[in-house]
């Protein structure tokens, strides 16, 4: 039944959806709707029957004055009877007080249902990030998934915020107001059901054309916002290339685009709006002229047919409210149609269904005919076999896109090999609790991101709840301190964005002491020490051989020094392992890796 | 905390002050808001007029009995109806699409503001606040302009021109009515203060919830090296938790309001019931007459309540514009000169005299990053810049383009300082490769062009500038990409490995021709042999540009003519490679790698290292 068109994310930026397509998004959002108020039936059914009661008691008020002008008065006129009166205030400033309190509670309680499904879809969208693959990361910008959590969930908020009472006692007032038209005179109450019949098209046209226009709202701003994030991102870059004009172009055609889509559904609307205002008053005006006749003919009194129009008028007095709820509700379900997109996505490296504990990990890991390929074209890695003993160091060296980091990336799950299996201790990697894995595998790679927050923080990343002796010892162990201890606070300096101040070697020894601290039995170096300067390395290198002893180590480097501390050297080309011994016995031999390490010798001073 | 507002003037705004700021954006669609405002009073007094009109259409047109007179009546209501919708549509028509092009304008400014302003101040800003001011806080404005401020002008006109009907109709009962609408406007005031503060916190929560999302993204790949998503989300859902507590407050807040929103004009319509029968006993007042005052008090019910989530929308809107200005208001310290000086015919003499730099935030007492940097490079020389890790060697080299300006001493490029050119012909002068090799989402050709506004990207003469680049920095892998040098990278297109964006990043660099060329160690990601090639390559180039190259690498070394090396701040040798090596023990230090300790001298026994020399 289900296209897989319109599965996940895929043909998210179309807006050309078939009937099945749209349907099938509609599914699965209202799906993900129902999953996030399932939890709060009980909060809503309460929440409701607040709104009913306090619409009661403001409907009373305006009957109360109409009783007091009717009963109250002609009783003090007739008998000086102010007993009707008094009581009657005394009831409308009761019922008053019922009504405000019960909607100012019901502020708070709607209040406390929206904010608790945006938190839940906050925590869902975000922890599927962070489940997703790094393969769908790769192909969805961060800028899409940012706007995904910001400004999708924005459409979402401002639904729940329009106040969903207003729908409920709209929608109360007109089922009571149709019902007394109808006790009244049915012939007024035929007329506005035929006037129902015309509203039905305008609200399907509008639902259908907005439906479109809305999706396209929410693909603009996502354009707006990668656009946005790049430039922030790489501001020193657009700096340096003069690219600010360029930029500015850009990123103007995207917001039109962006304000385009806007004008036009805030169009349809000022369409559906008066449209709606328009098929009332005609209503009333066919009520009228329908009833002024049969008055002429004595059907009915003039009273029942003032009553009637008045009726009919105050049906259709809530419709712009409940039309604002619904431009809003289309607006929202435009939003969740991305989100629930986002959150249908099947990681394509999955968490285990049930996974296997492995509390004390050896370190062995071993590939068996492990191939890997992004589709059926590209092979990166052709079948291979490797075994690396628990304790083993390897270097992978390779020139740059023969496979290295893949095969890293193999070690730490961040792919699933296509075919054969990558086990740790004996385990597949994919049936390993995800736990174990990642406490038993870390990877350092060159680019070493920090987060906001301090130095100390960054560096508990590798073991959260670490004490501050811990993580200073880390930082000693990888000759860190030193430029740690001259920041302005020292371990609490404040990292400020992207690590803005601290220089790129800086941020290597950082995340070199958040992988120390992390204590894995496999350690993979993806060019961590790429940006360290030849002291600093030296300092890192003298803790990897205390580090490394008693661990699993794959090492890829450019600089050949690292091999130094390697006991076996693998060399990739192509995808293919060509070489693999003990270093000494590679030199000595007349392979790539003898003729790589003569020149690096010859490179050094 | 982040330091968000670093400039905020420390006295308040009035709230209409502030709103007011908007104005320069708001002008061309003020005329447009007026005559929305127009429209929709006059679509008001249309609906307020419509049972008027039919109360006595149907008393008196058809009490004669006659149905010709149905016609006419009919006629007149549906009139009514048609012109009522009709100013709805013009009041929609009016507003809306001006209002939208008020959010472009705003948000194209706060675009080019930010590309504007320093890399200091991206540094010191978070990016999630600065993504939340562009999209959340405009697209308030926008609603706030186009629909908050029409109603809050109509129902107050509405609401006053209520008031005053209500005394004609009588004076003691108007005058009830006003006295209790007091209390609303002094709970206003409180309201404001109230609310302005919640309102403020929680758009920068939702600003911190905005960067915590951005960084659990963009770190995706540490995060999941670590396996700490799970922690991640117990940060991120703390802040969110926190955001949740200062919505409810809000919601709170509003609550306080509606509350009195709607039990005053209750009990004021309590005691007008009472006084209007006492009134009437005493026969003062008709019963008619007490019918329309009511009829009209109804009418003022919904603009009276609907006061409270205008003011609501009111205030947040203010918050929104404080944190737009608060990023347009940051004063630009790196700017072009009034008059800016030109270098002709750049020859590529980059001096830096006795430069100084700090951060503005460095502690007091502690020496200047950079303390007095002096070196020369002569046109065509190709400079080496040596220094351990955190010396200052990258932020020496953002300072020739003014990413950075020098807190004291100059640098100037043919005799001319920097800060005497324009930045656009500064950077056109002197081009950069980072270590962090940024790419655009965009194809091989625009990113390795990025740097050549002067010729046509698709121009022979580009594709020679192209192909030349590609093959200095062994960028031969890119006509193998699926679509070739037209092959989409960057995010939104194909992911490539950190040694072939330094090397595109390299490409770059070298096809905008500069006359200098900064390098911030371009090659550390690349492997040796690669390396040798790049810079067997780059050679060429070299002899007739100016380059200054952080590097690490003795090998990086071996390009360049001279070597100068930082430490502690200050130029301390400069000189060829061999001559540092002979004469400084520092140079020694950072660049001697394992000379003296060989490791790969294997000894007997398990075929693990062993340091021996």
């Amino acid at each position: 039944m289900s296209s897989a068109s319109v599965l996940g994310v895929s043909g998210e930026e179309r807006d050309d959806f078939s009937k099945e397509e749209s349907r099938q998004i509609r599914r699965r959002s209202l799906r993900l709707l129902g999953s996030l108020l399932g939890p709060l039936k009980v909060r809503v059914f309460w929440t409701m029957l607040v709104v009913v009661v306090s619409t009661a008691a403001q409907v009373a008020g305006p009957a109360l004055i109409a009783f007091g002008i009717d009963t109250g008065l002609p009783a003090v006129l007739e008998r000086a009877d102010w007993m009707p009166i008094v009581l009657i205030v005394a009831i409308y400033l009761v019922t008053g007080l019922i009504g405000a309190v019960l909607i100012a509670w019901y502020t708070v309680l709607s209040a406390r249902i929206s904010q608790a499904i945006l938190i839940d879809l906050r925590k869902r969208v975000f922890l599927q990030t962070q489940r997703l693959s790094l393969e769908f990361h790769e192909s969805y910008t961060s800028g899409r998934i940012i706007s995904r959590q910001t400004s999708d969930l924005d459409s979402i908020k401002e639904l729940l915020d329009s106040g969903i009472n207003q729908l409920v006692s709209g929608f109360l007032y007109m089922t009571f107001t149709g019902i007394a038209l109808f006790l009244l005179d049915w012939t007024s109450g035929l007329v506005l059901l035929v006037s129902l019949i015309p509203l039905l098209i305008l609200t399907r046209w509008f639902q259908k054309r907005s439906q479109s226009v809305f999706r396209e709202t929410r693909v603009t701003s996502a354009r707006v916002i990668v656009q946005f994030v790049e430039t922030m991102t790489g501001i020193r870059a657009v700096k340096a290339f003069r690219k600010e004009k360029r930029n500015e172009a850009t990123y103007g055609a995207l917001v039109e685009d962006y304000r385009d889509a806007n004008a036009r559904a805030i169009r349809l609307f000022g369409f559906f709006d008066p449209g709606l205002v328009l098929i009332g008053n005609v209503t009333v005006a066919a009520v009228l002229l329908v009833g002024g006749f049969r008055v002429v003919d004595g059907a009915i009194e003039i009273g029942a047919l003032l009553a009637a129009v008045l009726y009919t008028r105050r049906f259709f007095d809530p419709m712009e409210e409940m039309a604002m709820f619904y431009n809003s509700y289309q607006s929202a379900a435009a939003a969740l149609e991305k989100i629930s997109g986002v959150l249908e996505e099947r990681p394509s490296v999955p968490d285990p269904t049930s996974p296997i504990d492995l509390w004390q990990a050896r370190g062995h890991v071993s590939f068996e005919g492990v191939r890997f390929a992004y589709n059926h074209d590209s092979v990166v890695l052709p079948s291979f076999t490797l075994d690396i003993p628990a304790g083993q160091t390897i270097a992978l060296v390779g020139t740059t896109g023969a496979g290295k980091s893949t095969l890293a990336k193999l070690i730490s799950r961040f792919y699933d090999p296509t075919d054969g299996r990558v086990l740790l201790d004996g385990v597949d990697l994919r049936k390993l609790h995800p736990k174990d894995l990642r406490r038993a595998i870390v990877m350092v790679t060159q680019e070493a991101y920090l987060f906001s927050g301090t130095v100390a923080d960054n560096i508990a990343l590798g073991k959260p709840g670490a004490s501050r002796d811990e993580i200073e010892r880390a930082a000693q162990a990888v000759g860190a301190d030193t430029f740690i201890d001259a920041l302005p606070k020292g371990y609490d300096t404040d990292v400020n964005k992207r690590g803005g101040r601290v220089s790129a070697g800086q941020r290597q020894l950082i995340s070199f002491a958040r992988a120390f601290l992390a204590d894995p039995s496999v350690l993979i170096l993806d060019e961590a020490t790429a940006s360290l300067d030849i002291p600093s390395e030296r300092l890192v290198q003298e803790a990897l051989q205390t580090l490394l002893a008693d661990r699993t180590a794959v090492i890829i480097a450019h600089r050949l020094s690292t091999v130094a501390i390697a006991d076996r050297v693998l060399v990739m080309e192509h995808g293919r392992i060509v070489e693999d011994g003990t270093p000494a016995d590679l030199i000595s031999g007349s392979g790539r890796f003898a003729r790589m390490h003569a020149a690096w010798r010859d490179s050094l001073v | 905390m982040p330091d968000r507002s670093p400039s905020t003037p420390p006295r308040r705004l009035s709230t209409a002050a502030a709103l007011w700021r908007i104005y320069p954006w708001a002008k061309p669609a003020i005329p447009s808001i007026a005559l929305g405002m127009v429209a929709a009073l006059v679509a008001a007094l249309v609906a307020l007029s419509i049972p008027l009109v039919l109360e006595n259409l149907v008393d008196n047109a058809l009490e004669t009995g006659e149905s010709a007179n149905i016609w006419p009546a009919v006629l007149l209501v549906l009139g009514l109806g048609v012109l009522e919708a009709v100013m709805i549509a013009l009041r929609r028509w009016f507003v809306l699409t001006p209002g939208t092009h008020v959010e472009a304008r705003l948000r194209n400014s706060f675009y080019a503001k930010l590309q504007d302003l320093p890399v200091a101040f991206h540094d010191r800003w978070q990016s999630g606040q600065l993504l939340s001011r562009a999209m959340s806080d405009l697209s308030l404005i926008r609603r706030w302009l186009s629909f908050g401020l029409v109603l809050f002008v109509v129902n107050t006109v509405t609401i006053v021109v209520g008031g005053v009907v209500l005394f004609t109709w009588s004076p003691l009962l108007g005058a009830i009515f006003i006295v209790c609408a007091v209390p609303i406007w002094i709970y206003g005031f409180v309201f404001e203060k109230k609310y302005s503060r919640i309102a403020r916190r929680s758009q920068d929560q939702a600003g911190d919830l905005a960067t915590a999302v951005e960084e659990s993204v963009h770190g995706i790949r540490v995060l999941k090296a670590f396996g700490r998503g799970k922690h991640a989300l117990e940060n991120f859902a703390s802040q969110a938790e926190s955001l949740r507590g200062t919505e409810i407050e809000k919601a709170k807040a509003i609550a306080g309001i509606w509350y009195w929103l709607l039990l005053l004009p209750d009990i004021a319509f309590a005691l007008c019931l009472f006084g209007g029968v006492w009134l009437a006993a005493s026969g003062e007042l008709t019963v008619a007459q007490l019918f329309a005052f009511f009829a009209t008090a109804a009418i003022l019910r919904w603009p009276i309540e609907s006061i409270g989530f205008l003011l609501a929308m009111t205030f947040d809107t203010r918050t929104a514009t404080d944190r737009f200005f608060e990023v347009m208001d940051e004063v630009n310290t790196i700017t072009d000169p009034a008059q800016p000086a030109s270098v002709d015919e750049p020859r590529g003499r980059l001096v830096f005299d006795d430069v100084h730099f700090r951060f503005q935030d460095t502690a007091e007492g502690q020496p200047d990053l950079l303390d007095g940097v002096s070196l020369e490079l002569l046109p065509g020389e190709t400079m080496a810049l040596i220094g351990i890790t955190g010396s200052g060697k990258s932020t020496l080299t953002a300072l020739t383009t003014r990413l950075y300006e020098v807190t004291g001493g100059r640098i100037t490029i043919d005799g001319v300082d920097v800060r005497d050119l324009s930045r656009l012909e500064l950077r056109r002068h002197i081009a950069m490769a980072f270590e962090d090799a940024t790419l655009f989402s965009a194809t091989i050709r625009e990113n390795v062009l990025l740097g050549r506004d002067d010729i046509d990207l698709h121009s022979p003469e580009a594709d020679a500038a192209l192909e030349e680049a590609l093959d200095i920095a062994q960028a031969g892998f890119a006509r193998e990409l699926p679509d070739g040098i037209e092959t989409t990278v960057g995010e939104e297109g194909l992911s490539l490995s950190g040694g072939q964006r330094q090397r595109l990043a390299l490409a770059r660099a070298v096809a905008a021709r500069p006359a200098v060329l900064v390098l911030d160690d371009p090659l550390s990601a690349l492997d040796v042999d690669t390396e040798a090639l790049v810079e067997a390559a780059l050679r060429r180039v070299l002899a007739s540009t100016t380059a200054l190259i952080v590097a690490h690498r003795p090998s990086t070394v071996m390009l360049a003519d001279r070597v100068a090396l930082l430490e502690r701040g200050r130029i301390t040798a400069v000189g060829t490679h061999s001559e540092l090596l002979a004469s400084s023990e520092h140079y020694r230090f950072v660049i001697s790698s394992l000379d003296d300790d060989d490791p790969l001298v294997p000894t007997e026994g398990d075929g693990r290292q062993e340091v021996t020399s």
